[in-house]
């Protein structure tokens, strides 16, 4: 009996009850779609958090106080982005940031309440990839006498001033009066920090006006950031940075009181965390598809004991036990590989679905198609083995008698 | 090869063992030569259905011979007994047997399926419509099953049994399911494969039809009581 003639007898036995091999079918469907749209979501996730990080800037290298170190967090000084800007090479700037407590700010009748005040030095647009969209921003020199100068970001600059340019106008922060002298150009949210939603202030400024009375050093900043020239600096950066912050903090550098990271640092934590979840929807989808070839398994036992009449016709007509077990096998594998197949094709037209809907993005990943659609073929194997060997088992005498 | 299609010696089978052991056959000699026409009549539980069973190579005997077109088919494996079944043997059913879902055609052209020698679509076609018109169905080629009669079905099972031209057709109660006008119909084509040298064994436990066959063989018990080719009368005291 030749392959193409067991395979049209599979399949004509499939299509005479078309819905129950529909609905078989759709077990595996759903678990080879989900596969592929599961992975395609983690994926889209992971891509999303590793723009968002390189969102915060090009060849960016972050450095904070340790966490968990006692006293650590009054430990990184004004003064060591100074020493950083001057000593270290290979570097095209160097911001350092400190945010106090928010505060209201008002002008003409408008008040806003709690508003995120950032205090930075005057390398802030360029190491953090923002650009100014009117205006400008502070000088070094206007950080270093303290000016009274602000720059809003473009939320900020339309909730208090509408359609009206900001530029020129005094605002009142806390209590002390600011001119504005720049717009900073929408960002939106970043690493879900709304930078249009904030002001940016002089860090001398925040230094003497903003930050409270409190054992931190008054001149202790949160973080401070570099900018390298190029990607193949950052290495050497990282290494001089650390070394000139241990001397300058009298630290041991193996174990310093602050953190020197890149983005890629950060996304590869972040990942580590997308890497679970993305393993957990995996089994989900995973088991959904071991469901969809259990479901092959029942419904092909079902129909070995309805058609145990055929099978002895079959067997009285002289088909071998090798005939018989083929026709149910690959009647099992057809509804594995067409649910495959249509599984793909749903998986794949699902994920452009749900990233067009934009509330979440997905990546395709690629090797999933062939994983979940290889992991139906070899489950219509398995699962329809049994049914298949419980087929050609039959005695023909008994399975005539059969009503 | 001697002139016998079928040729059996000693046959028994044994169900079960010790002391639960049943002798379904006990012993069973018959030769039918090619060309006869041969009824085997008994009642239910008297072996003849074990019998008809190790004849269409669908059992094995627990012991004994039995030569089939010359060959010893008693100890075949499954698959052997598989090819045999297919090139040997067309088999009629009393409930037909037919695959309810499939036209009279495709019904006709399952055995071709199984031939050991790959029959070309357009041959086993063709084959099947010549053994659907010999029993007069040129004209229900594509009806199913149930848009035809008793008698209808019956003839397709029969198209069916003749289409790979086996030596010997084995009949099981063929109008066991059949009113008497179908039946008359059945047991003409049965009476034209046999005048054209088909060999038939056809089992019945109604006399009348059994009449029809030129030989007819009792059995009870496990053994053959009579073998004759004196019409049913000497198997009547069997019903009695």
């Amino acid at each position: 009996m030749k392959f193409r003639k067991i395979f049209r007898t599979a399949w004509e036995g499939l299509m005479l009850n078309k819905v129950r091999s529909f609905l078989t079918t759709l077990g595996v469907i759903i678990g080879v779609a989900s596969v592929i749209v599961m992975l395609a979501v983690s994926a889209g996730a992971e891509a999303s958090i590793a723009d968002q990080i390189n969102a915060l800037g090009a060849n960016l290298i972050i450095v904070a106080p340790s966490r968990g170190i006692p006293g650590a967090s009054k430990t990184l000084l004004l003064d060591d982005a100074y020493a950083i800007g001057k000593q270290v090479v290979g570097i095209t700037g160097v911001s350092a940031e400190q945010a106090p407590p928010p505060q209201n700010i008002r002008a003409g009748g408008t008040t806003l309440e709690a508003i995120p005040l950032i205090g930075t030095t005057a390398d802030f647009p360029d190491v953090r990839d923002y650009t100014v969209g009117e205006g400008r921003y502070f000088t070094a020199d206007e950080d270093d006498r303290k000016a009274k100068l602000v720059v809003l970001g473009a939320g900020i600059a339309t909730d208090l001033f509408g359609t009206e340019s900001a530029l020129g106008q005094t605002i009142t922060v806390g209590t002390t009066k600011l001119t504005v002298i720049g717009v900073m150009a929408p960002k939106g949210l970043v690493a879900d920090v709304d930078y249009d939603g904030r002001i940016y202030l002089p860090l001398n400024l925040i230094f003497q006006k903003y930050m409270p009375v409190s054992p931190l050093r008054a001149d202790a900043v949160r973080t401070i950031y570099l900018k390298a020239e190029s990607q193949d600096k950052i290495p050497s950066v990282i290494s001089q940075v650390t070394a000139l912050l241990a001397e300058r903090h009298d630290v041991d550098p193996a174990k310093p009181d602050f953190t020197v990271q890149t983005q890629q640092d950060i996304i590869a934590t972040q990942e580590a965390t997308t890497a679970a979840f993305r393993d957990l929807l995996a089994w989900v989808a995973g088991v959904s598809l071991l469901v969809g070839g259990i479901g092959i398994m029942n419904i092909m036992l079902v129909s070995v004991t309805e058609r145990t009449r055929e099978i002895g016709l079959r067997q009285a007509l002289g088909a071998r036990q090798s005939n018989v077990l083929m026709q149910f096998l690959i009647e099992a594998i057809i509804l594995s590989l067409v649910g495959g197949l249509v599984g793909v094709f749903i998986g794949v037209g699902g994920s452009y679905l749900f990233g067009s809907l934009g509330t979440m993005r997905t990546e395709i990943v690629p090797l999933s198609i062939p994983i979940a659609f290889g992991a139906a073929a070899v489950i219509g194997i398995f699962f329809g083995y049994y049914p298949a060997t419980q087929a050609a088992k039959l005695d023909p005498i008994e399975a005539l008698r059969r009503e | 090869m001697n002139n016998y299609l079928i040729e059996i010696t000693g046959l028994t089978k044994v169900y079960g063992e010790d002391d639960a052991a049943v002798h379904a056959l006990a012993g069973v000699d018959v030769q039918v030569e090619r060309g006869e026409f041969v009824a085997i009549m008994g009642h239910s539980g008297s072996g003849k259905s074990t019998l008809m069973n190790i004849v269409g190579c669908l059992d094995h005997p627990t012991s004994g011979q039995y030569f089939l077109d010359g060959r010893d088919v008693s100890q075949m494996s499954k698959n052997e007994l598989a090819d045999v079944r297919n090139e040997k043997l067309g088999f009629i059913f009393q409930s037909f047997n037919l695959l309810p879902r499939l036209s009279a055609l495709s019904n006709v052209m399952l055995p071709m399926l199984y031939n050991a020698d790959d029959v070309s679509d357009e041959e086993s076609e063709a084959r099947a419509i010549a053994s659907l018109t010999s029993v007069g169905l040129e004209n229900r080629l594509h009806h199913r099953p149930n848009q035809l009669s008793g008698g209808q079905q019956q003839r397709v099972a029969i198209a069916r049994a003749l289409v790979n031209q086996p030596p010997l057709i084995l009949a099981d109660e063929p109008t066991g399911n059949l009113d008497s006008k179908s039946s008359v119909e059945i047991m003409d084509i049965l009476h034209g494969l046999h005048k054209g040298g088909t060999t038939i064994v056809m089992v019945t436990h109604e006399s009348d039809i059994a009449a029809h066959a030129g030989r007819i063989i009792c059995v009870k018990d496990g053994k053959i009581i009579s073998d004759g080719r004196d019409g049913s009368n000497h198997c009547l005291g069997l019903h009695q």
